[in-house]
């Protein structure tokens, strides 16, 4: 069941073999394979954190396997840069567009191919006319010499499309292409990766729509947490069976999460909407709750919770802590009203990363701590060893910078400095990335135990056991959209996968 | 949100085939916007010339008008300079130091072999300059260190340099007396009766354009500056440009130098000294962008026009020259609000073309 070679139609043009790739302590790929024969669109599938974006970076020459060989018509290959793998034709359209917004899309597309005059001097006009063609080709209607700056995120997927369709390749790699395309522009790239496929190219699809995944690809092979699982012929796989294999893990019990008999309504979000970004997003949590944002990345989850908590305005809804609107677009405000929000890029937005622990740990309640104006270290000291004692933060002393700590405890840090001021709601994004198993259990265990104590609880995970384990209902977000509300009791890594990619029966009045 | 399958061969269907075809009025208008940029700065400096010609009539005379093109000379050819590197997310802030260093090198070098040929000693000046650039850019592009910071390092390294080898030289002020007289002739040449050194200044201006806008490597430079991220995924040379913009520069800082010495034949290892800031106004006031990705080696060109305009008007206008920093400050800010309201513009615009794609 996991070769299909027999059947495909061409030769291997390009393989990986056992590659792996590790980040710091976190392994991304732990012996990956893939094999891309030429004339066959072959789908990527798996779960968010799969690998499949290090894997796509890999055949990009973005970055280098650690271990593990790249093969190019059989013989190794080391693709050192972006431009060798180009060299080596592949094209690869990333999930979100790389562009120059100063220069026009024409040299966009052909930056550093530009079709040269004797001289070495760059022809306009035929740069302007393959432009034009290329467009043609996709059916869209855009000005070559207009700047890339100001187009819709849908033209500029097409200019990256364009880009790849302009040199020839021999493998095309899109890494989900369509996630922001209507319907009209996913039907116009089909055609051109058919039209590539049957010229002999070997296409490599990556998707989370498995409608598009069946409709487009010959071969499917799935990667679960770094590791190839299976490669069969989409003829003989159904969504279940794929779904299946992507999450294929027991929910493990690593999740404490206390019943707890939820209180008043403290969280009431209304009609939010943000134009081309999410709509019409309601929901309620109330206290000793825990609810979680599920859903794909880049279907909108942490757009809607920094909206909620105003660092984002938005364009329609209201927000309500404890039954008073909140002004849109004022964290000051939403931090008075008693919400809290630990962002998911703690070295970016949640930490000053060369202050120490106890700084970081009273930034918010800076104003409180101090006495005419100034801050006293014996305050923020006392504040800091409180909570850092309470959240069990592993710090050699408080004075040390933050930088220094692992990241579960650089975690438990932001966590402290924002617990200190007392919320009612709390939201947290993705709180466990990038953290050991270990730690992670123990912010779970701390979680739970908040929610206990009656605070409300807005989880945004990507990682599905997380989401089953603490979560008391899980609601999905789907391109922009509450697609569902799952109770705890129903809540399975089946009913949220295919809710999240689009393919769950939306349940009647969904998320209310 | 789905496509419907269709189970079509390899070619487009016709109704997807048949884009609706729109005008050129996208290139047209941000085509006309840059015009009106550099526009914007040619009136300015007519209006300020206007004004000064009621104020006091002989402003256009011959010696003064001649006078001042000599000034700007040295202003745009390190403008030119300075546009290659800004406009790749970087600035230079030793070109005052590189040209000392370059204009008392080709000073002593002619003191020491008053028999050397004026291209030899242009030339020798040009190479020291672009030395000092080469050093910028090595550390810059091979060891990561953001530009602001590695040419601070160097406007003091260079300024140090150069006073260290005046002082054990002993020799810290190289005089006309001391200058053979067929390089101080270079600095009073003329051709057609424009003087030689603004001619100089006029032909690096148009091969740096010419360069920026025709060659596959000109066109990378805005690449970088525009997305870094997007110029290293797309196979770009980063730190390679990077490096040749600099040493581009410190050779032209390095001419710069030379030009220094031929206009003011007394050389002090002060020579230079604040102009690096002043380059950088020039540039911003003509329209490149701080951040890179945009604005053109004419803009800076006409920028340092204006800035040395104003300081030569000012006076005959009977202003304390004191107003000349406040004015080149007000000319920097209104520069800065012109392109903040021209790029909303063009911003507005182009969506508008967007919204008519029917979704």
């Amino acid at each position: 069941m996991d070769h299909a070679s027999s059947s495909a139609p061409g030769r291997v043009v390009l393989a990986l073999e056992d590659v792996g790739k590790s980040f710091g302590a976190v392994a991304a790929l732990r012996g990956a394979r893939l094999e891309l024969h030429a004339g066959e669109a072959h789908a990527l599938v798996g779960e968010n954190g799969a690998g499949k974006s290090t894997l796509v970076k890999i055949l990009a020459g973005v970055h280098g396997p650690d271990t593990g060989r790249v093969l190019l018509d059989g013989q190794p290959v080391t693709l050192a840069d972006p431009a060798a793998a180009r060299a080596a034709g592949i094209a690869v359209i990333y999930q979100e567009p790389t562009l120059f917004p100063d220069l026009s899309v024409a040299e966009n597309i052909f930056m550093g191919r530009q079709p040269l005059l004797p001289g070495r001097r760059i022809d306009r006009r035929t740069l302007a006319r393959r432009c034009r063609e290329l467009f043609d080709r996709l059916g869209v209607a855009l000005d070559p010499d207009r700047p890339a700056r100001g187009l819709s995120i849908a033209d500029q997927q097409m200019v990256e499309i364009a880009k790849a369709l302009s040199f020839d390749a021999r493998v095309l790699v899109m890494d989900e292409p369509t996630a922001t395309l209507s319907g009209v522009e996913v039907e116009r790239l089909f055609a051109v990766a058919r039209s590539l496929r049957d010229s002999g190219a070997a296409v490599l699809f990556i998707s989370h729509r498995f409608d598009e995944v069946f409709d487009l690809c010959d071969r499917i092979t799935v990667m679960r947490d770094g590791q190839w699982v299976s490669t069969d012929l989409a003829r003989d796989l159904t969504v279940d069976q794929v779904v299946r294999r992507m999450v294929g893990r027991e929910v493990s019990s690593l999740f404490p999460k206390v019943d707890v008999e939820p209180g008043d309504v403290v969280l009431e979000v209304r009609g939010l909407t943000t134009r081309g970004v999410f709509s019409d997003v309601s929901f309620d949590v109330r206290a000793g709750e825990i609810v979680a944002l599920a859903g794909l990345v880049g279907a909108g989850r942490s757009e809607i919770v920094r909206a909620v908590f105003g660092v984002d305005t938005y364009d329609a809804g209201t927000v309500r802590v404890s039954g008073k609107a909140l002004r849109k677009g004022d964290p000051a405000a939403a931090m008075a009203a008693g919400i809290a929000l630990v962002p998911e890029d703690r070295r970016q937005q949640g930490l000053v990363m060369e202050l120490s622990v106890e700084r970081n740990a009273t930034l918010t309640r800076r104003w409180q701590l101090a006495r005419a104006g100034l801050l006293s270290s014996r305050a923020e000291r006392a504040q800091a060893a409180e909570w850092s004692t309470r959240l069990q933060v592993k710090a050699g002393k408080l004075s040390d910078p933050v930088s220094t700590l692992s990241g579960g405890n650089q975690q438990k840090v932001v966590l402290a400095k924002w617990l200190s001021t007392e919320p009612r709601v709390l939201i947290v994004d993705e709180p466990t990335r990038g953290i050991d198993v270990g730690t992670k259990s123990e912010v779970h265990r701390l979680l739970s135990q908040l929610a206990a104590e009656g605070l409300a609880v807005v989880m945004v995970s990507s990682e599905l056991p997380e989401v089953l384990g603490m979560a008391d209902r899980v609601l999905v977000v789907s391109e922009g959209r509450l697609v569902d509300d799952i109770p705890r009791a129903r809540a399975d890594e089946d009913s949220v996968m295919l809710a999240a990619t689009g393919q769950g029966a939306p349940s009647a009045g969904a998320a209310r | 949100m789905s496509a419907p399958a269709t189970k079509s061969p390899a070619a487009l269907p016709e109704e997807l085939a048949a884009p609706e075809r729109t005008g050129r009025r996208g290139s047209a208008l941000v085509h006309r916007l840059f015009v009106v940029r550099e526009l914007g700065i040619l009136a300015a400096l007519v209006l300020l010339v206007l004004v000064t010609v009621v104020a006091n009539p002989r402003f256009l005379s011959g010696q003064n008008v001649r006078d001042l093109l000599l000034s700007a000379a040295i202003l745009t050819v390190l403008a030119a300079g300075q546009t290659m590197v800004i406009v790749t997310r970087n600035v230079d802030l030793s070109v005052g130091s590189v040209l000392g260093l370059s204009a008392y090198a080709t000073g002593t070098l002619l003191v020491v072999a008053p028999g050397t040929p004026v291209v030899v000693a242009v030339l020798a000046g040009t190479a020291v300059g672009a030395v000092c650039g080469l050093v910028n850019g090595l550390v810059v592009a091979a060891a990561g260190v953001p530009s602001l910071v590695v040419t601070l390092g160097t406007l003091y390294a260079f300024r140090g340099l150069d006073s260290l080898w005046a002082s054990s030289a002993d020799r810290l002020q190289i005089n006309a007396a001391d200058l053979p007289a067929g390089f101080k002739a270079l600095g009073g040449a003329r051709l057609l009766g424009v003087p030689v050194l603004f001619l100089v200044a006029v032909a690096v201006v148009l091969l740096v354009g010419w360069y920026l806008r025709t060659f596959r490597s000109g066109r990378e430079l805005y690449g970088i500056g525009s997305a870094p991220e997007a110029a290293r995924l797309s196979g770009i040379p980063v730190g390679r440009r990077v490096l040749t913009a600099f040493v581009v520069n410190g050779a032209l800082a390095g001419l710069a130098g030379v030009l220094y010495a031929a206009r003011f034949q007394t050389l002090d290892t002060t020579a230079g000294t604040g102009q690096e800031l002043f380059v950088v106004a020039a540039a911003v006031v003509g329209g490149v962008a701080i951040f890179g990705g945009s604005g053109s080696v004419y803009g800076a060109a006409l920028g340092a026009l204006l800035l040395t305009t104003i300081g030569t008007a000012l006076p005959q206008l009977g202003l304390d020259p004191f107003w000349r920093d406040a004015a080149v400050g007000a000319l920097i800010l209104a520069a800065i609000a012109l392109d903040r309201a021209l790029q909303l513009r063009l911003a507005a615009r182009l969506r508008g073309r967007n919204a008519r794609r029917d979704r």
